[in-house]
Order: C-alpha cells, then sequence, then structure tokens
C-alpha cells in the first residue's frame, strides 16, 4: 500500500542560504575542501555564523576517497565542533533524501537552523573503480554480477520505452542537446559546451541505444543549504524568502527486473504524489523543475512520473521544447545532471540551490526562468529505486 | 569476491532455486523471508523455469573491469513465466541478433573470473531457443 502523508507540518520551514563552486574535475580540492567550500557560502549567503546540526548527502565516500565518518568531518572541516553531523546514504539520492532529514528535524523543532552538504569526490579513483562505486547502487549479486552496468539498466529502460511507445533516439538526443544548451550560461557548470543530435546520437556507444552524450558525467563538487523555522527566516534575512511546501520520497525494487514495468519510474510517481498533497499543488502549479536526468531516458521517464505529460508523451514533449528554458514548463534551467555535473551525493542539494536561486531570481541571463515562484526538485538513486520529491515556493 | 558471497548464492545461480509463498503463490527469486507481495512467511522451495522471453535488453559497450574482455555483450530482462524475471547475459548469438520478444533458454555458464589466482564464478546465460 502506499504511503501517504497524512500529518500536518508542526513549523513551516525555510531555506534561507545556498552555495556551490563551479564543478568538474577538481584534482586540487579533496573532500573536505569541497565540503567546507560550500558549506561557508551557504553560511554567507544566509548572513549567519553557526548552525545546530549537519546533514551531509554523499554516496560513497568510502570507496572513492578511503573515507567514511563524513557526519565528523563536516562539522570540523567547517569550523563547527561540537555541532552534530550526520551522513545520509540513499545512492544518488542521497542529497534529496539528506534535505529531507534536514526538514524534518527542522519541522519537528528539534533544532532551529540546520545544515545540509551534499558532496561526493569521484576523480580520486580511475574510471574502472568509479564504476564500480557507481555500480554499488544496483543489486551486486543479481544485476552487477551477471555484468550489466548503470547505462545498461537505463538502456533497458530505453530500448523498453522505445518498443512500448515508440519514443526516439532524436527525442532522447534533445534532452541532452537542451541541458547542455542551459548549462552552457550556468557559471557553476562542468560542461559548458553547445551539442547537437547528430553529435549525442553519433558519440561513443556505451550501452545501445546511449552514447556517452547520453550519460551524465564524472565529477567533483558539492553543494549546501541552510534551513532554518519560517519564524526565524523572517528575523535573519531581508532576501526572498523560499519556504519549503512539500516533500516527498519513496521506494521501489532495487532490482531493476522486479519490477511490474520497466518504462516507468513508481518511485518517482509516489514520492511526487506526497510532494504535490503536502504542498497542494498539482502538476500544472508547478512553474520549473528540477530532474534527475543521470541519462537522457531517465528525464523523459521522469517528466511523465511527475505528471508533466502523460506516460509515453516525455519524448515528443522534449522534442516539441515544452521543457526548454522558454517552454511551458522549463527542465533543468541549470543544465541538470548532464551539463552541470553528476557529483552524486551533492546533485540532489544542488537542485535544491538551483530552485532558491530561480526562485529569488538570481539565475544568469539567459537561464533564468520567467516567472519562477514554484520549482520542483527530483532526486533519483539507482535505476529508480529511490526517489525523492521537493516543492520549493517563493513568499 | 570472498568465497563465502558466491558460495552462498549457489543455490539460485547452479540449481534455480526459488521461493514459493505458501499463501499467496508469489514465486521469489532469489528467495526472501518475507513474502513483499502479501507479508507471508512461510514459503515452499521450488525452481524457476529455464525458458523465458526476452523483455528489454541492452549491449555493454564500455563493461565493468571484470568483464572487459567479454565486451560487447548483451544483457537481458527475460520473463521466464509464473510472474518471475531475470536479469542475464544473452550468449551464442550476435549482439544484433537479440530483439525484444525473442525466446531464450537458460544455460549453465561461466560468468566471471576473479583475475588469475580467484576462483571461476558461474551462473546461468540466456541462449537463443
Amino acid at each position: 500500500m502506499p504511503y501517504v502523508w497524512l500529518g500536518e507540518i508542526m513549523k513551516d520551514v525555510a531555506v534561507i542560504g545556498i552555495g556551490m563552486n563551479r564543478w568538474g574535475e577538481l584534482w586540487q580540492k579533496s573532500i573536505r575542501d569541497l565540503i567546507a567550500e560550500s558549506a561557508l557560502l551557504a553560511l554567507e549567503d544566509a548572513g549567519i555564523d553557526r548552525v545546530e546540526a549537519m546533514y551531509i548527502g554523499c554516496m560513497s565516500s568510502g570507496l572513492f576517497t578511503d573515507q567514511e565518518h563524513l557526519g565528523a568531518i563536516a562539522p570540523d572541516y567547517t569550523g563547527f565542533c561540537p555541532v552534530p553531523g550526520t551522513r545520509v546514504e540513499s545512492a544518488c539520492a542521497s542529497g534529496g533524501a539528506a534535505f529531507r532529514t534536514a526538514f524534518a528535524h527542522v519541522a519537528s523543532g528539534l533544532s532551529d537552523i540546520v545544515m545540509v552538504v551534499g558532496v561526493e569526490k569521484m576523480t580520486d579513483v580511475d574510471g574502472a573503480k568509479a564504476t564500480f562505486a557507481l555500480a554499488t547502487a544496483a543489486d551486486q549479486e543479481y544485476e552487477v554480477y551477471n555484468g550489466v552496468t548503470f547505462p545498461g539498466l537505463y538502456a533497458m529502460m530505453a530500448n523498453h520505452h522505445m518498443h512500448k511507445y515508440g519514443t526516439t533516439r532524436d527525442q532522447m538526443a534533445q534532452v541532452a542537446v537542451k541541458n547542455h544548451k542551459n548549462g552552457m550560461k550556468n557559471e557553476l557548470a562542468q560542461f559548458r559546451t553547445e551539442i547537437t543530435i547528430e553529435q549525442v546520437k553519433n558519440a561513443v556507444m556505451v550501452a545501445d541505444p546511449l552514447t556517452i552524450l547520453d550519460c551524465s558525467p564524472i565529477t567533483d563538487g558539492s553543494a549546501a543549504v541552510v534551513l532554518c523555522s519560517m519564524d526565524t527566516a523572517k528575523k535573519l534575512t531581508k532576501k526572498r524568502l523560499v519556504k519549503v511546501v512539500g516533500s516527498g520520497h519513496a521506494s521501489d525494487t532495487i532490482q531493476l527486473a522486479q519490477r511490474s514495468d520497466f518504462s516507468s519510474l513508481k518511485s518517482t510517481a509516489l514520492a511526487a504524489q506526497q510532494a504535490y498533497k503536502m504542498a497542494n499543488r498539482k502538476p500544472a502549479d508547478i512553474n520549473f523543475a528540477e530532474v534527475h536526468d543521470c541519462f537522457t531516458i531517465a528525464e523523459i521517464m521522469v517528466i511523465e512520473a511527475l505528471g508533466f505529460v502523460e506516460a509515453g508523451k516525455g519524448g515528443k514533449a522534449t522534442i516539441d521544447g515544452l521543457t526548454a528554458i522558454d517552454g511551458k514548463i522549463p527542465v533543468n534551467a541549470s543544465g541538470g545532471l548532464k551539463s552541470k555535473g553528476h557529483p552524486v551525493g551533492a546533485t540532489g542539494v544542488a537542485q535544491i540551490v538551483e530552485l532558491v536561486k530561480q526562485i529569488r531570481g538570481e539565475a544568469e541571463p539567459g537561464r533564468q526562468v520567467k516567472n519562477a515562484n514554484i520549482g520542483l526538485a527530483q532526486n533519483m538513486g539507482g535505476s529508480g529505486a529511490s526517489s525523492v520529491v521537493h516543492i520549493l515556493e517563493g513568499v | 569476491m570472498p568465497s563465502p558471497r558466491y558460495w552462498r548464492e549457489m543455490p539460485q545461480r547452479y540449481r534455480y532455486e526459488a521461493s514459493k509463498c505458501s499463501k499467496c503463490g508469489k514465486v521469489l527469486f532469489p528467495p526472501r523471508i518475507i513474502c513483499p507481495a502479501c507479508g507471508s512467511r512461510n514459503f515452499t522451495l521450488t525452481h524457476i523455469g529455464n525458458e523465458g522471453k526476452v523483455v528489454t535488453y541492452s549491449v555493454i559497450r564500455v563493461a565493468p573491469s571484470q568483464f572487459v574482455d567479454q565486451a560487447p555483450y548483451t544483457v537481458a530482462i527475460v520473463d521466464l513465466g509464473e510472474g518471475v524475471n531475470i536479469l542475464c547475459q544473452i550468449a551464442d548469438c550476435e549482439p544484433d541478433e537479440v530483439k525484444i520478444g525473442m525466446d531464450v533458454r537458460l544455460e549453465f555458464r561461466k560468468i566471471q573470473q576473479e583475475g588469475m589466482d580467484g576462483i571461476i564464478c558461474y551462473g546461468y546465460k540466456g541462449v537463443p531457443k
């Protein structure tokens, strides 16, 4: 039986600070540098010098950098000791899950001002080790054991979607083209270059039908946000207040093969249902969204699961411009995972950074969404085995 | 791969052992201690079928380190009936011969090897019927 949110939020929660540096292959920076840099930027943006608790979204600092216990590293290197820190892990949805945990923490009244840092330092290992680390988000014994990769899992969803709905290669490629076009204008994005549909289709094949340009990259990076109760936010900041109005989180089977359908994302649909209910909003009310385009097909399936388009219509809607920066519902104005980069644990927090930036009207010219008042963030782990959805609104 | 980890999965990989829920009849592969469909904890031993149809597939061209020598190779989700779908490789045919709806039979094959000194790991692969 699907979980349905029934209760009431004890306290309204606002995001009052955001912090993020440019992402990329950051050889000169360690995981502790990445955490501290974004944390300090978020603190500065919030105009405060201390928080009461920290949550850290990170998928696999152990496999990527041999370092666990970020719950201690983060407060230590941010100068917050003895503030408590807790790492939250849910594969590529770690950042979104950490944000949701911090939201619940503040809403419950346990603490008033809480920071979330999302981080992943991925380039301290070579490509094979990074692929191995990422594959731990899938079922090790019944998926990875048999030789499937993450692109392979999404490629199977893509083939199923193409077979079932007639989604085309061009429609998928357009997701990457659109996101690069937006990311080109994002000063913090890893790949600030435009690409064409032909380039995407003719790039090196990774797992048929997905080429390297259908896939999000390996990235070092972090992002941080500060949450506090609405009452405190009104006293602390003169910037536009951004309220967390909806939050949802759901899971699905770890194995793709054990789902009833391979071309839809049930966990995202359920998480969205919860978030819409809490926010008392419907898909048509959302002005813009940041979604988990780890692969081009993922964005198509996500906009269907979020209810922006009907099942099977995501590809056509993308090529028709529905989700372009000047479309009816701009998706991934930041460049998305594809162009901005995908340091896995940081992605979900960076999506919140982007929503706040857009709602405040602080995005770079050319990628600022017009009338960006209500934004949605969707962050996903594994082949869709966990999904987190948040809705933020300017007040 | 630590040997106990490999050894634990042998009943599934070698003999296709699965559990059948005594209450709702759902077949679970691999077996679990609670039925995700009805919550029952009573099961009987059964075996998954060894014939099925390809539901979806992909060709892995950039492979994980232990599979690099095999690339390109096809992976697929195969519907074995009784509500059981599994992921496996499709062998004994060219990648471009694999199609959705194709009939395959599971066979016992070498899956991977732990370097030059480690154990050889076996399991099932689908082959064209």
